[in-house]
């Protein structure tokens, strides 16, 4: 009985998915020779609709969050059919969900790799059913690039670089030491060791620059308070002044600022505070003249996810390496960036 | 008989100490802005938290039991209160005791789950409460939506970062808390029944004792000051952060509670040996921060360090050393006459 049940929910299923392959086809088939004759006519078939599948890590992260709702709101802004898939932070998920897009035959996938490896099998998939495969934000290990035809992401390394810059500019008519407080985030992963990395290698170039205290603080509020309140005291015993703290990311740094008036130090003019991320929280207390410099980690990149989308469909070579768009804020640029923060 | 407190209060005085000969400003302790400021005062500030659950954790460990959700306890309270408070008024009262009832209300009920799973349906303590640590989390997500809330409420934000006659208020919340703990267990019966049904539930059940009714109250107790936890957790920085808040507390309760000489094995238990065991941890914690160690070894630094305050605890340890001893003084003995 049991059996016959099985059999016959598989016979409507196979059913259902050939005739949804079916009109796939259909679809996808005018789509590849409107593309064709996109290559030899020009522009005028460019606002086919294209359809793109996309594998999101989950919901995680207010990052993430924003990162989502950017992709959805921009696809429907520039009229690409959005197939989203949601893998609640597992890679098995991602890889049924890429299947899924290829079974479907989507114009497009794009997706944020959950881990780094264990991509070649899937990606060779999509790449012999001729669909071209764009990486979001993370990147994958795979020795064979041709797998994925772009990855757009931010570099967290240039990021550290960015703030580094600024500090060096900052301090360049500074006379005598220049102590720093570090801020990093949790052990091992890599926006911490890249934004230590990128910061320690532009700073190098002043040696009155020196980083005196380092400590992780998770990249959370919490711990970034107790390690800062843990600094002031230590600090204070050593008679050395914290000249500029940078912090990792902005929950961090807005935990150190509670803790920093706590104990009677201005943040922002006692001590210059750099920032990373850039979220509503941290433009809030940039307005206030809490922090000195934001160096943004854009989770919003929906937008120029859909114009790679539409010249890969198109044909147009798109580089390999795409970074997002992402914007250095000093204090006085707070104010008339507040409005526009959406995460 | 030995005293239990002696080797935790010895462990805290050697940690104390290499701080004072590290940093000779550790112990000083000056006045800013009409409050106490100093290294020890942030210790007690800081191990507020941990201190309170490892109360409750005491005594589930006591029945034979464990708590592991204690953690998600904390972000759960924590969410909803400041969920509440940010819907409302911040500075309104009213709007605080509501947030903080309803949040009391989702930590009991938290207790009395794992309480039900671990007397009712007799689940072993360890998987019943694994249940509430895995999706508790998940439920603090769910009331921030996944976001970290922000708050600006003073009234809220006293509970964690206001200070009552120079000293933090979290440090009187402590004190309130553990004084009706001693006074609960040690004045009246209740801490006799803890630790017969810890020995033998069966035969307390036997000698008249509700044993599953005292079972149940010890879990709703412990997530109701993890609940309080999350209230401090949270006002402390002002903010819900579902993820993070709490997490891995209840490792560091476990550990509290067994450096501060409690088995595991239930039974017996030391209120002020798990408060000296809290005060231990948070103290290393902050050492590890005034010291300068580098964030790639703290977690090695910390593990030596309770594996050392384990190992002297440890009584076999102890006796291996004790025979070496014995032997060593007999051979010289035999020198001597030889």
């Amino acid at each position: 009985m049991k059996n016959i049940f099985k059999s016959s929910a598989v016979l409507l299923l196979t059913v259902t998915m050939i005739l949804i392959s079916a009109c796939g086809n259909t679809d996808s088939g005018n789509k590849a020779s409107s593309t064709n004759a996109t290559g030899t006519e020009g522009a005028t078939q460019t606002d086919k609709k294209i359809t793109l599948g996309f594998a999101q890590v989950g919901a995680e992260s207010g990052w993430r969050t924003a990162n989502t709702k950017s992709i959805q709101d921009s696809a429907k802004a520039a009229g690409v059919d959005l197939k989203f898939s949601d893998a609640q932070q597992k890679q098995e998920n991602q890889i049924k969900a890429i299947r899924s897009f290829i079974a479907q035959k989507v114009d497009v996938i794009a997706f944020s790799p959950v881990v780094e490896s264990g991509w070649d099998t899937v990606l060779k998939e999509a790449k012999d059913a001729g669909i071209p495969v764009i990486l979001t934000d993370r990147a994958v290990d795979s020795s064979d690039t041709s797998l994925y035809k772009s990855f757009l992401g931010s570099d967290f390394v240039e990021e550290g670089r960015r703030a580094g810059k600024w500090l060096l500019d900052e301090m360049k008519d500074h006379q005598g030491p220049v102590n720093i407080v570090e801020l990093q985030g949790t052990t091992g992963s890599a926006p911490a060791i890249d934004r230590k990395k990128g910061f320690e290698e532009i700073i190098k170039n002043n040696p009155n620059l020196k980083i005196v205290k380092s400590q992780t603080g998770d990249f959370t509020r919490a711990k970034g308070k107790e390690v800062m309140e843990a600094f002031i005291k230590s600090a204070k015993a050593e008679n050395t002044k914290m000249d500029v703290l940078y912090a990792h990311n902005d929950d961090m740094a807005l935990g150190a600022i509670q803790a920093l008036e706590e104990a009677g130090i201005k943040p922002g003019k006692d001590i210059l505070i750099i920032s990373m991320d850039g979220i509503k929280d941290a433009f809030q207390a940039m307005k206030d003249g809490k922090i000195n410099l934001i160096v943004e980690c854009n989770p919003l990149m929906g937008p120029q996810l859909m114009q790679i989308a539409q010249d890969v469909v198109a044909g147009k070579d798109v580089q390999k390496r795409i970074l997002t768009n992402e914007g250095v804020f000093p204090q006085d640029t707070a104010e008339k960036e507040l409005p526009n923060r959406q995460y | 008989m030995k005293n239990k407190l002696f080797w935790p209060l010895v462990t805290l005085a050697v940690l104390l100490l290499a701080n004072l000969i590290h940093n000779h400003d550790f112990f000083s302790i000056t006045i800013q802005d009409g409050h106490l400021f100093g290294s020890l005062i942030d210790i007690l500030n800081r191990a507020a938290p941990l201190v309170l659950i490892s109360i409750g954790m005491t005594f589930v460990i006591a029945t034979k039991g464990i708590d592991l959700s204690v953690g998600s306890v904390v972000s759960i309270t924590g969410a909803m209160a400041c969920l509440i408070i940010s819907k409302g008024d911040g500075s309104s009262m009213s709007v605080l005791f509501t947030a903080l009832g309803i949040s009391l209300l989702l930590a009991l009920a938290a207790g009395a789950w794992n309480g039900l799973l671990v007397s009712l349906l007799g689940i072993q303590p360890i998987v019943a409460t694994l249940i509430l640590m895995v999706a508790g989390r998940g439920v603090a997500q769910l009331i921030t939506d996944g976001q970290i809330l922000t708050i600006s409420s003073k009234p809220y934000s006293f509970i964690g970062a206001g200070y009552l006659f120079g000293l933090p208020f979290s440090i009187y919340i402590i004190a309130f808390f553990f004084i009706i703990a001693s006074v609960l267990t040690r004045k009246t019966a209740v801490g006799l029944f803890i630790e017969s049904v810890g020995t033998n539930p069966t035969a307390s059940r036997l000698a008249g004792i509700r044993s599953g009714l005292i079972i149940f109250i010890v879990y709703v107790l412990c997530s109701f000051l993890s609940g309080i936890s999350g209230f401090i957790l949270s006002s402390n920085v002002s903010s819900a952060d579902g993820n993070n808040a709490g997490l891995w507390y209840e490792l560091d309760a476990i550990l509290a509670v067994v450096i501060g000489g409690n088995s595991l094995n239930g039974g017996r238990f030391y209120l002020s040996g798990t408060i000296v065991g809290a005060l231990i941890i948070q103290t290393l914690t902050t050492s590890i921060y005034s010291m300068g160690v580098p964030p790639e070894v703290t977690l090695v630094v910390k593990s030596v360090v309770v594996l050392v305050v384990c190992l002297i605890q440890s009584e076999a340890f102890g006796s291996v050393f004790a025979a070496r001893r014995r032997k060593r003084d007999k051979a010289a003995k035999q020198g001597v006459s030889a």
